[in-house]
């Protein structure tokens, strides 16, 4: 509960860090880039936890705990995205999303 | 009567196939020879041990003689209708295996010689066992059904023997033809079985032959077209008998079939194979006789008639030896065939069904030995045309007077085989039909005269320079030869009509002396008119064949039936049904299909850019149905 800031406001915060991510997400060429809008998307909703906790249930502490648990996820979700964007760098040379479309149709 | 060895008849035959089939490379050719003389040799003894047996010791009881069946049941379809697998035996099918037994024994040693240095000798002894055990299992089966296994089996066995040189093309296209012929009767025979199956209810001779049995009692049950269904059934049972023994207009494959080995001709052309249709006739004599007073036995008797009389015109104009053998063997069984339909049942009526089995024996014996003959001819002289022969009783004395003693026996020279049993045809063709007896007589002159003209051709007439001098055949060519001539002499003297007769009782026989004279003396008179015709070369047969015009054209074109079938076929079937069905099958069921085929595929190749591949565009998707129906929901949801 913070004075002078409605839980709106934080909302509205919340939503536009998502949408930022979902923009990132599809606009990005790099690889690299997209998982880190996909961090963004992440981080929005891990908010969103926090806030509903602290706002609606302010003696229960479910929402933060279970934040925890969604960055540790997040962590290990990138460390394997991160391995394998590395591995099809040493296989085609190339981070770009362009170049990793051998397997359509 | 214990008959549990006389299975090893039909199946050391199919041991000795299955041996030279599988180790077809590996056996020598003079071993191969060997084991199937033996095997074969083993089969005859104990159709032999089963006839002495049958006949002498145990299979008469009261006066009359019973039939043994040993089967087990083989297919179920309901409670009564089953097929079973098994032996019989009765008087035809003793007698069978032992005119099989001996022709088939005699066709192995002939063939150890007149097959000797051939690349697929053990090959070609792979298929005589195979055909003796078809055989075997033909003359023995117990029911319509398996009868109808082994039918179509020799009916393989004649295919692949036919086509034995398999690449000379002729030989092919006759293999295909007997097949195809053949099988196309085999249709109605199968046809009328399931007819029989149907309303009688059982294939079983036993059950269908017994004159007071259900299936003949209550033939009248059912009709369809003015006549009973059994009637059609046996019909129909008689089209197949007709394509297997050649009778007219199913006869185009017998000449064909000369393209194969004589021994093959012998053995499956004249002696055994062509007579199974004889055989199914006599086998249901009891349905054929009994069922509608004896309708389809008429058909067979005209048939038969005409076939004989047929063939017999057609073979005096033929030069090919092998063919004008070809169609007396067709003329000879049409002779049973009219035998078996001018039969009665019981007593001495059953003379004539006794004299087409006799003369079905006797001429097994001349007929084989006429064709083996004219192979250790053409062995020596390496062509089939009379125009290649002449004088040769000089370089080949066995052959000479053993064909010359097969000739005397088909002409019906008494007391050659072929005299008593002709005989007893006659006798009971004038005592039942006066117009069958007086073709029956023609054609027992027209016989003897074809017959001597190949003789006087080969072995008198004119004197011909050959390149090889010919030499007589080899011992294992000529032994059967002089086996199968003994047998033409004595075989007449059998008292056939102890044994086999239709109701199996036996009666007392005797030669009808004005007809057995009218007969003999036809005979001689064809005789006669071969020996003033070929004996010497002259050109008198030239100018009598001028005198007929027009009509020896077509006689020599043998009346122009293979291109009646060839325009029937070609020129109507093909033509006019097979070619438009195809232009349908290709236009409009194979077009119906591509184009659903073809519309899948040019739909799938325009839609498949929406795959591209990259997942910011499937994300972007996604995100865009989640969206709309966000977008959606929320608006249904505040209203």
């Amino acid at each position: 509960m913070i004075s002078g800031i409605s839980i709106y406001e934080l909302l509205t915060v919340t939503s536009i860090l998502f949408f930022i991510g979902i923009y990132g997400f599809i606009t990005r060429k790099n690889l690299i880039s997209i998982l880190m809008s996909i961090e963004l998307i992440l981080n929005a909703s891990v908010i969103n936890f926090v806030i509903i906790n602290k706002y609606l249930y302010p003696d229960m502490l479910q929402g933060v705990i279970f934040s925890i648990f969604i960055i540790a996820v997040a962590a290990a979700e990138t460390a394997l995205a991160v391995s394998i964007i590395i591995n099809l760098y040493r296989q085609i040379n190339s981070v770009e999303v362009k170049d990793t479309e051998l397997m359509k149709y | 009567m214990d008959l549990s060895y006389i299975i090893l008849i039909p199946l050391i035959p199919l041991a000795v196939f299955l041996l030279l089939g599988i180790f077809n490379q590996k056996i020598k050719p003079s071993v191969s020879g060997h084991i199937g003389v033996f095997g074969l040799l083993s089969s005859t003894i104990l159709s032999f041990y089963t006839a002495y047996q049958y006949f002498f010791v145990y299979g008469k009881v009261n006066g009359v003689y019973q039939t043994f069946v040993d089967k087990t049941t083989w297919m179920n379809f309901t409670d009564t209708l089953h097929i079973d697998m098994g032996i019989l035996i009765d008087p035809i099918s003793v007698m069978m295996l032992i005119v099989v037994s001996i022709v088939s024994l005699m066709v192995h040693i002939y063939s150890r010689g007149y097959m000797k240095d051939d690349e697929g000798f053990t090959k070609f002894f792979a298929f005589l066992s195979l055909f003796s055990f078809s055989m075997f299992g033909l003359v023995l089966a117990t029911n319509l059904f398996q009868i109808y296994i082994f039918w179509e089996l020799v009916g393989v066995s004649s295919y692949l023997l036919i086509g034995y040189y398999y690449t000379k093309p002729s030989a092919v296209s006759a293999a295909k033809k007997a097949f195809i012929v053949t099988r196309f009767a085999d249709l109605g025979f199968l046809i009328g079985i399931l007819i029989i199956g149907f309303y009688t209810g059982t294939y079983d001779f036993e059950t269908l032959n017994n004159p007071a049995g259900s299936a003949i009692l209550n033939w009248a049950s059912t009709s369809f077209m003015g006549l009973s269904v059994l009637t059609w059934a046996l019909i129909l049972i008689f089209v197949g008998g007709a394509g297997k023994s050649a009778m007219f207009p199913l006869h185009i494959w017998l000449p064909d079939a000369m393209e194969g080995p004589t021994p093959v001709s012998a053995l499956i052309h004249a002696a055994t194979m062509v007579v199974a249709g004889v055989f199914l006739v006599a086998r249901l004599f009891p349905m054929y006789y009994f069922v509608e007073d004896g309708f389809a036995l008429n058909i067979v008797a005209f048939v038969g008639a005409f076939s004989s009389l047929f063939a017999a015109i057609i073979a005096i104009t033929q030069t090919d030896i092998k063919r004008v053998l070809a169609y007396s063997t067709m003329s000879q069984l049409g002779y049973m065939m009219l035998a078996l339909g001018v039969s009665g049942y019981e007593g001495h009526e059953g003379l004539g069904y006794m004299s087409s089995m006799f003369h079905l024996f006797t001429h097994a014996m001349f007929k084989a030995l006429l064709f083996l003959g004219a192979g250790s001819v053409i062995h020596a002289v390496h062509s089939n045309y009379l125009k290649d022969m002449g004088s040769l009783r000089k370089y080949m004395p066995i052959t000479n007077i053993t064909f010359l003693i097969a000739a005397l026996a088909i002409a019906g020279v008494p007391p050659f085989a072929g005299f008593w049993s002709k005989d007893e045809i006659l006798v009971a063709a004038y005592e039942h039909n006066k117009l069958i007896y007086y073709v029956g007589v023609f054609v027992a002159g027209l016989t003897a005269f074809y017959i001597f003209r190949i003789y006087f051709g080969i072995f008198w007439g004119k004197q011909t320079e050959y390149e090889h001098i010919p030499k007589e055949s080899p011992l294992s060519m000529t032994f059967p030869l002089i086996v199968l001539a003994l047998l033409s002499i004595v075989g007449g003297f059998i008292p056939f009509s102890e044994f086999v007769t239709p109701d199996k009782a036996g009666f007392e026989a005797h030669l009808n002396f004005p007809l057995a004279a009218v007969a003999v003396t036809v005979g001689f008179i064809g005789i006669a008119l071969a020996w003033l015709f070929y004996k010497k070369e002259n050109n008198l047969s030239d100018r009598f064949a001028e005198g007929f015009g027009m009509f020896y054209k077509w006689t020599y074109d043998k009346f122009y039936f293979d291109e009646i079938y060839l325009f029937i076929t070609k020129k109507i079937l093909f033509k006019r049904i097979s070619a438009p069905a195809a232009w349908f099958d290709r236009n409009v069921v194979d077009a119906t299909m591509n184009l659903i085929g073809n519309s899948t595929v040019t739909t799938s190749k325009k839609i498949k850019g929406l795959q591209s591949g990259k997942v910011q565009d499937y994300a972007f998707a996604f995100i865009a149905g989640v969206v709309i129906i966000a977008v959606v929901f929320i608006y249904l949801w505040t209203n």
